[in-house]
């Protein structure tokens, strides 16, 4: 029940009193969702309890936000998160391709983490950046201009990185 | 806003004179209209979710939510066109259209909102073949089924739950067509927060939410030869009972419970009204010692199962506070299993004994290991009334022109203390009369106490015992519980004695009662009001009013049990609760 209290807890904590000083603190959840998804990765059970604790805001409510949102993991991530934009602009200058390429490579569908840890495969919808159409978001930064190719050697750097 | 001045609509081209500040709806409703609706709810927040009642509105572009939609001075509303009857009928029909089609196997069969609003929406043919969702029912509650298949996302009970009872064991997960009501992690219902009340089951409109039920159990336990059968009857029980029957509420049944329950094969028909007259003995007993500075203050009422699960849950702190009394149900169940054999000369395994309960909470409590007694379970199943409604129809019953019977002896004699237990503020009023003369010696001449009666959410009153002040508080639902604990936790020293239950209206609003019939709406006032009239009328009428005139009480007590808070009273008729940890709990409070 008791989620254990860690660095990250720490963190948390700090973040949600920072929060509870804000009008309207109940419609900071997202905000805090957020942060505890960076300390996190994702946002384990006993998290989100935590924050049901501390901004005394029901679980089941958390839970709904949580599983609304796409952005939100619920389940543990890999290493690196690959969000591959599937907006207009890229799809057209062929991000289905690349789709089915890192699906074929990775052997995981879309929303699933590799074996290894290495790589969640998620889909996004236009990340902003259509100038650089088709594009990859590997964590927070921005790949451009891919093609197929490019994208399993970025995937393969990335994996000799991780080691 | 002033809500107080007027304004001018035209309501199908007819001129009304209407509040400012009120809906659409609820300004239709005064004047003679019952625009079509689902997912609202009088006593609920408007959601605006199923768009059944949409009118036309002059100048507006698309129809309005007719529930969520102001008046406006000058405004033209037109609520019966073509075009909106068929507007609503596609509604209807789309929300069809992922339900499953399986009306006449379906446990709401016939008392279902949703298969009346087809019919008066016109819904003769089905255009389309939608979508179906296809999802395990989560089983493991002793109380509550869920069944998120018939789900239709009215939310009735998501904003029942948090806003009437302030539990929030229910929100919506996930999003579009995949949006679920479930609790949180979707954690099985047994490890949510849920208190068990069954409010849900009440304000669903369809067969998303049900008890689990044990009627087939129950058949086939009557059906043993080899057993003694004992029922038991909870004070609202028949108080509610002939609306399932097509009856008017308000028309208490007991007599004629009775006697169905002997044709359907019990071989005991006791009454929860005596063991409540016992509850009374106890707990007016341990009120007093504590007055006397034994055990914390203010005492509060252990007799409604959904309200036990909720302090274990959520104030466990309060805990030193809760009276120890087992429930009148579980007493009842103690004797059957102990007292009863004995009278005639049978082993307390022999006896299967059944509760018949306005509540669905009871079926957990029933389960508890806390109420065991030598090992075995006191209480060996609980129905609902709506499960015992069913088995009388089915077995072929004439529940409505059966001639009554009496109770058995000896444990169904009960005093007019014992009927009011069904209705807020009624064990309150019962423990007051005796525990006035126990403690004084002179009998309390004005014993209906007004003040402690109604739906207000809050209730309080002072009684002056031997010069004393004590100051008394009640509280019906979880949600005015919670507020009520509130201000007992800001000010320790304000209340004496508190008696809670779980339910809207106290056990007459049980979550196991009667679906709302065609005409009503679930949990309507008017509805609890009669419901309690009856139980106050048995009151009025009995010759004996209070719990310890009860001579088969006194019986009870110089037989067998010594005396109030003796040695075997303290075995059989007390016990402790500890605090729980479940899924997704917060702490609440109320501050």
């Amino acid at each position: 029940m008791k989620t254990k209290q860690d660095e990250k807890m720490n963190l948390l904590e700090e973040y949600m009193q920072e929060m509870k000083k804000q009008p309207y603190a109940e419609s900071q959840l997202i905000g805090i969702l957020h942060k505890a998804q960076e300390l996190y990765g994702y946002l384990p059970e006993d998290v989100m309890e935590a924050i049901a604790y501390g901004m005394n805001i029901p679980a089941a409510r958390i839970w709904g936000v949580a599983s609304f949102y796409h952005y939100f993991n619920l389940e543990p991530v890999g290493k690196y998160t690959l969000s591959l934009c599937l907006g207009t602009a890229c799809y057209v200058k062929g991000a289905g391709k690349i789709l089915d390429r890192m699906r074929e490579y990775l052997n995981v569908d879309v929303g699933q983490t590799t074996e290894d840890r290495l790589f969640t495969l998620q889909e996004a919808r236009c990340l902003g950046a259509c100038g650089l159409a088709p594009v990859l978001m590997v964590n927070d930064r921005i790949y451009g201009k891919l093609t197929p190719d490019s994208t399993i050697e970025l995937l393969d750097k990335l994996k000799k990185d991780a080691k | 806003m002033a809500k107080d001045s007027i304004v001018t609509i035209y309501i199908n081209e007819k001129e009304y004179k209407v509040k400012e500040g009120q809906t659409i709806m609820q300004a239709a409703d005064s004047h003679g209209f019952k625009i079509p609706r689902l997912c609202y709810h009088p006593k609920l927040s408007i959601e605006g979710a199923c768009r059944v009642c949409i009118v036309e509105v002059e100048g507006m572009k698309t129809y309005a939510a007719s529930c969520a939609c102001p008046v406006a001075e000058g405004m033209r509303i037109h609520t019966n066109t073509k075009e909106l009857r068929r507007a609503r009928r596609d509604i209807v029909e789309l929300i069809l259209d992922n339900h499953p089609k399986d009306c006449h196997t379906c446990e709401r069969d016939g008392n279902c909102e949703l298969q009346r609003l087809a019919y008066a929406m016109g819904i003769r043919h089905r255009h389309f073949e939608g979508e179906r969702k296809h999802y395990e029912k989560d089983l493991s509650s002793e109380s509550v089924i869920r069944d998120p298949d018939k789900c239709i996302l009215c939310g009735r009970c998501v904003r029942i739950c948090s806003e009437v009872q302030k539990v929030n064991a229910l929100g919506y997960a996930h999003r579009g067509f995949k949006t679920v009501v479930m609790p949180a992690f979707n954690a099985p219902f047994s490890e949510s927060v849920c208190s068990n009340c069954g409010q849900c089951i009440n304000v669903c409109p369809t067969a998303s939410f049900v008890e689990k039920n044990y009627t087939q159990e129950l058949f086939e336990k009557l059906d043993n030869p080899d057993i003694i059968k004992i029922a038991q009857i909870a004070p609202s029980v028949r108080a509610a009972i002939g609306e399932a029957f097509g009856l008017p509420p308000g028309r208490a049944m007991h007599g004629e419970l009775a006697a169905s329950l002997r044709k359907l094969g019990f071989d005991y028909v006791f009454d929860t009204q005596f063991s409540a007259d016992l509850t009374i003995m106890e707990e007016a007993s341990e009120f007093l010692e504590r007055l006397q500075g034994n055990g914390p203050l203010p005492m509060i009422t252990s007799c409604s199962s959904a309200w036990m699960k909720y302090v274990e849950h959520f104030h466990p702190d309060f805990l030193p506070n809760i009276s120890t009394c087992k429930s009148p149900m579980a007493m009842m169940g103690a004797l059957t299993k102990t007292y009863f054999p004995g009278k005639i000369k049978k082993k307390p395994e022999e006896i299967f004994s059944v509760a018949i309960m306005c509540c669905t909470a009871k079926k957990y409590e029933a389960a508890r290991p806390e109420l065991m007694v030598d090992g075995i379970r006191s209480v060996d199943l609980v129905v609902t009334t709506r499960e015992i409604a069913w088995m009388i129809k089915s077995a072929g019953i004439d529940l409505v022109n059966i001639k009554p019977q009496d109770f058995d002896a000896p444990l169904g004699i009960s005093s007019g203390a014992g009927a009011i237990f069904g209705a807020t503020g009624g064990v309150m009023e019962a423990a007051i009369r005796t525990a006035y003369e126990l403690y004084t010696g002179e009998t309390l001449l004005d014993i209906e106490l007004a003040s402690l009666r109604g739906f207000h959410g809050i209730k309080e009153a002072e009684i002056v015992i031997d010069g004393k002040p004590i100051r008394v508080a009640v509280a019906h639902g979880l949600g005015n519980a919670q507020e009520l604990l509130a201000i007992a936790k800001k000010d320790p020293k304000r209340y004496h004695f508190i008696e809670v239950m779980g339910c809207p209206g106290g056990c007459i609003g049980g979550g196991g009662q009667p679906y709302a019939t065609a005409n009503s709406i679930p949990l309507d006032e008017e509805c609890l009001a009669k419901r309690a009239e009856a139980l106050y009328a048995i009151d009025r009428e009995k010759t004996i009013r209070r719990s310890h005139d009860n001579p088969d009480i006194q019986r009870l007590y110089r037989e067998y049990l010594g005396r109030p808070l003796g040695q075997l009273s303290h075995k059989l008729l007390h016990t402790h609760y500890g605090a729980k940890l479940p899924r997704g709990i917060i702490v609440g409070g109320g501050e």
